[in-house]
């Protein structure tokens, strides 16, 4: 069964509290029991708790499938890009390297390429994915545009995204502020909210009480 | 308080002999559990075992193994969502340290415990206790319960301490947790639960969050947060360090540890100054308001800051915030709690939520985010040292004779109030208490000042415990009996916002392993003491705590685990029988507290507030600082605190590998002004210092926290507990340990610590 076009999956960064609950959610998924296959870091721990979850954002063109010598990088249809299908993957490591987001993973020790492919076992019967259903934040979102729309107001999805010349379109959408511009290059520049940054960080804890200058 | 530091040696044995016997070691997936495509015996809805929200979820079994979870998406709390506790909550079953059978001390056996036939645990158990209630009196027995455990068990410990032991000595680990807020929430509003469900924070136009942790400590909370701020609520935190639920709020308050009444003071100041209270709700529903304004005239806006280390204007803007909110929601937790003054604390908070009415309506709420798994349930039903079941009063004659006609005894032979947790074991130091059980209570880790409760215990007579692993403190037991995981047995939870949740039955226990009712149950036996202690299963107790709760305030006379399976739980109160005229609650309970109109047992129609007029009070909130402040010797404040991936004393997180892989030590976080100025960089070992021990870890400098303060998550046991450095000193009513301020000093250790070559990072 294909995945419901309908349901689509949001990431709002702005929401993430680093719980890793997507991650240990990723290792239950029955297609890749035990690996996660999210990427989750924090942007400065230095200076803020932010980090950032990354999940496959299912490109139109996959720059992963098209670098890969072996053909073993399906999207089916339903535009899931798919895990390196294991007789084919030469563990060359191309799209690891290739893909702009970073998601592939090369399984040393099995030779084989994996990556996110959605939860297929659970996306293609209409549940959410792993990551998504678990997200205490909802920073990971699975549902319908429209449920979206209404929740989420002050935010828009997009899903273009600019890479010098190359122009990128994702089945994944990652929420922005209603009014930023359409271009985003990396995923922290998307933020909902700015994070509290070093100067005012540092401002709340140095300022004096009085009011006046520390 | 303050006094010299201690010059005997405060350092933990490294007791690695035990832990190579009996762990804690890493429990990852690996058989069964990996098998992809695995058809599961059974899927059986149950809820989480890891904090107080107490997620639903769906446990995956396979031949008596529970292989995995299942978001439960129809439960409305969580749908579906849950951390990675919760999980990862399935690897703690089945684990390669489980107990499986009774163990008594032996020095010569390897670990230093001996299997035993349970059947002859129990008796020695007897016949130990039999011994020192004869030879120096009841009381001379204590018991320390849990509030992880199912109300069932609590219901079955206050019991078994108080009509079969007849011991005035039995408390429970929320004395570490829950209680401030429950003293702070009866003086203030005469009954202590959430007064709201959480779908109130949702429309909330201000959410006020006090000392609560949300993001790592009550995860779930997160998405009502953010869905409220969707929707256009403001969101003001206040913390001494930018937690990550801080990170993106509207006003961060960054309070110093200890000052937060002075900060409720100011508000109700400002609130008061320019007019922002609720007259109306005040003159109808409220007394004690003219006393506590008069008490917050000295709380400017300049001596504010000056106490909390707050800005002026971002005093003023919270004040503003809340004093001109149309609707509002406050929690707080351990942040406001764990005080020598966390019942003014709340009380405090509280003053500033009565001023503004907003109170008992939809959107208009209050509460406590609880921690513990049934940190609610496990507070209501006589397991607190001065408690009966339904919330009743051990000192109350009328509550002692209904209560001991519920259990077919005479009111007189119950016993009187006891001590608190810790006084038991400062009873338990001086020889005033020579025997002790505990289960599902960690006090070597988890109680203030760790040295002196160690000493304690290796004075105890006799000392047996009830768990399923052997945790730090069972390695000072004489007897170790093998009780049960949250998934071999079922029962209720009371969850954050009061609602009664069924906990499921999803394996067997292991070898000689049982549940822990029977354990309690077959030792009452071998005293010859079995009377009311013959229940049969945990409905049947459920049953009997339904009539014992009846008429009290938590009452759950109305509750059935039918009713409870049918709506996704039921709020207490919940009455079986209300007088003529008066509505009983809805098929889910009371939802919300305090409505207009609304009845109660103690006010009886006099108004929504229970007390006999229906009235809440307003209490007077001096503030009074820290029990031990900085000073030149020792100059920076320590507050200790959780990680998301791990629970309490980590005696079931810190045996599941990929929590521990998560957070696998702890660190001592600071500010790089207060690194740079002691020459420590992020990664160094540092150690630092309090009048009772001393502690070395690696630091973790970063900007979100206070130059002033220092922070050590404190779910680690031995030399990398942050209580050898937190300070005993209670709150005089709720008896809350100060886990949240001491006073310390930090410098960069000279070398690693042994601990560091010599055990892994979960030991
Ligand atoms: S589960 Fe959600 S909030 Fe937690 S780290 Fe992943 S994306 Fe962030
Ligand atoms: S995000 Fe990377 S892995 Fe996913 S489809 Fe695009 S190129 Fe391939
Ligand atoms: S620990 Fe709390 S938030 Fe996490 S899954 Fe369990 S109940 Fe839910």
């Amino acid at each position: 069964m294909p995945v419901p076009d309908a349901l689509e999956f949001f990431i709002d960064p702005g929401r993430c509290i680093g719980c890793q609950a997507c991650i240990q959610a990723c290792t239950e998924c029955d297609t890749h029991k035990g690996q996660s296959m999210i990427q989750l870091d924090y942007v400065d721990r230095a200076h803020s708790t932010q980090t950032v979850p990354v999940v496959c954002l299912h490109c139109d063109s996959p720059t992963c499938a098209e670098v890969c010598p072996a053909d073993a990088i399906k999207r089916t249809e339903d535009g899931i890009v798919q895990t390196a299908r294991k007789p084919r993957c030469i563990a060359c490591n191309n799209c690891v390297l290739a893909c702009p987001f970073g998601v592939p993973k090369m399984q040393t020790k099995m030779n084989l390429m994996m990556k996110c492919d959605m939860c297929y076992d659970r996306t293609s019967v209409g549940l959410k994915p792993w990551c998504a259903s678990a997200c205490p934040s909802q920073a990971l979102a699975f549902g319908t545009r429209e449920e979206m729309a209404r929740l989420r107001p002050h935010a828009k999805p997009v899903n273009t995204f600019q890479f010098g010349r190359q122009t990128i379109r994702t089945k994944v959408n990652i929420m922005v502020p209603r009014d930023a511009p359409t271009d985003i290059v990396d995923v922290t520049a998307s933020m909902h909210e700015p994070t509290i940054g070093r100067e005012i960080l540092d401002d709340v804890f140095m300022e004096r009480p009085d009011g006046g200058d520390a | 308080m303050n006094g010299p530091a201690r010059t005997t040696d405060t350092t933990p044995p490294l007791d690695r002999e035990t832990i190579g016997a009996f762990g804690p070691h890493l429990a990852y997936a690996k058989d069964g559990r990996l098998d992809t495509g695995i058809e599961p015996d059974k899927y059986v809805k149950t809820h989480c075992c890891f904090c107080g929200q107490q997620c639903g979820m769906q446990l995956k079994v396979k031949d008596n193994v529970v292989i995995g979870v299942e978001p439960w998406y129809e439960f409305p709390f969580n749908k579906g969502m849950m951390c990675p506790k919760g999980i990862k909550r399935y690897l703690q079953q089945a684990h390669p340290d489980r107990l499986l059978h009774a163990y008594a001390k032996d020095a010569g056996a390897t670990g230093g415990f001996r299997a035993m036939a349970y059947d002859a645990a129990i008796r020695q158990t007897a016949e130990a206790i039999d011994r020192i209630q004869s030879t120096h009196g009841n009381d001379a027995f204590a018991v320390l319960s849990g509030a992880s455990l199912t109300t069932e068990k609590t219901y079955v410990m206050g019991k078994f301490a108080h009509m079969c032991l007849r011991t005035a000595h039995i408390d429970y680990n929320g004395r570490l947790c829950m209680v401030s807020a429950a003293a702070g929430n009866k003086k203030a509003f005469g009954i202590d639960r959430a007064a709201n469900p959480w779908e109130d924070i949702l429309g909330a136009g201000v959410i006020l969050v006090s000392g609560a942790n949300i993001a790592e400590c009550a995860p779930i909370t997160t998405n009502y947060v953010w869905q409220a701020r969707e929707q256009g609520a403001k969101v003001i935190v206040v913390d001494p360090r930018i937690t990550p639920i801080a990170r993106t709020c509207d006003l961060f308050l960054p309070v110093k540890p200890g000052r937060d009444t002075a900060l409720f003071n100011g508000i109700l100041h400002l609130m008061i100054e320019h007019d922002w209270i609720d007259h109306a709700f005040l003159e109808q529903h409220t007394v004690g308001f003219e006393a506590v304004a008069a008490s917050v005239r000295e709380w400017t806006p300049q001596r504010t800051a000056e106490v909390t280390g707050i800005a002026v204007k971002s005093i003023q803007q919270a004040a503003e915030w809340w004093g001109t909110a149309e609707t509002s929601f406050l929690c707080h937790a351990r942040g406001l709690e764990h005080h020598s003054n966390g019942v003014k604390n709340v009380m405090s908070a509280i003053n500033i939520v009565l001023a503004s009415g907003r109170i008992g309506r939809p959107n208009c709420g209050y509460a406590t985010i609880t921690g513990q798994g049934n940190g609610q349930g496990g507070r209501e039903h006589g397991q607190k040292c001065d408690q009966l079941p339904g919330g009743r009063d051990l000192a109350n004659p009328e509550h002692r004779e209904y209560v001991a006609g519920v259990w077919g005894m005479d009111p007189a032979a119950l016993p009187q109030p006891g001590v608190d947790a810790y006084e038991i074991i400062r009873k338990i130091d001086t020889g005033e208490i020579k025997g002790l059980l505990s289960l599902c209570f960690n006090p070597v880790v988890s109680l203030p000042d760790s040295h002196f409760v160690r000493q304690a215990l290796e004075k105890l007579d006799f000392y047996v415990v009830i768990d399923f692993f052997l945790s730090e403190s069972a390695r000072y037991a004489h007897i170790v009996l093998p009780g049960s995981l949250h998934e071999e047995d079922e029962g209720t939870v009371t969850q954050t916002e009061g609602r009664v949740v069924r906990i499921n039955k999803a394996v067997e226990c292991p070898g000689e392993a049982r549940p822990d009712w029977q354990i309690i149950q077959d030792i009452a036996k071998a005293l010859g003491r079995e009377q009311g202690l013959t229940f049969e299963s945990p409905r049947e107790m459920f049953e009997e705590l339904r009539v014992a709760s009846k008429g009290g305030i938590a009452d759950y006379s109305g509750i059935s685990y039918e009713r409870i399976e049918e709506h996704y739980g039921v709020f207490w109160p919940c009455p079986s029988d209300v007088p003529d005229g008066v509505p009983l609650p809805g098929p889910q309970g009371t939802v919300r507290l305090f409505e207009p109109g609304s009845w109660n047992p103690v006010a009886r129609g006099a108004g929504p507030f229970y007390f006999p007029d229906g009235k809440a009070r307003l209490n007077v909130t001096p503030y009074v600082g820290p029990a031990e402040d900085v000073d030149e010797e020792f100059p920076i404040i320590l507050t200790t605190g959780r990680v998301v991936s791990q629970f309490l004393s980590g005696n079931q997180t810190r045996r599941i590998g990929p929590l521990v892989d998560h957070c696998p030590e702890p660190r001592i976080e600071m500010h790089p002004r207060l690194a740079a100025r002691l020459g420590i960089a992020d990664g160094d070992w540092a150690t630092a210092e309090s009048r009772r021990g001393h502690c070395t870890l690696r630091a973790s400098v970063v900007t979100t926290i206070r130059p002033d303060t220092v922070f050590i998550p404190y779910h680690w046991p031995g030399r990398k507990s942050a209580n050898q450095l937190t300070i005993a000193a209670q709150d005089p009513i709720s008896k809350i340990p100060e886990y949240k301020v001491c006073a310390v000093r930090v410098r960069k250790a000279d070398a690693p610590p042994e601990y560091a070559a010599a055990l892994e990072p979960q030991q």
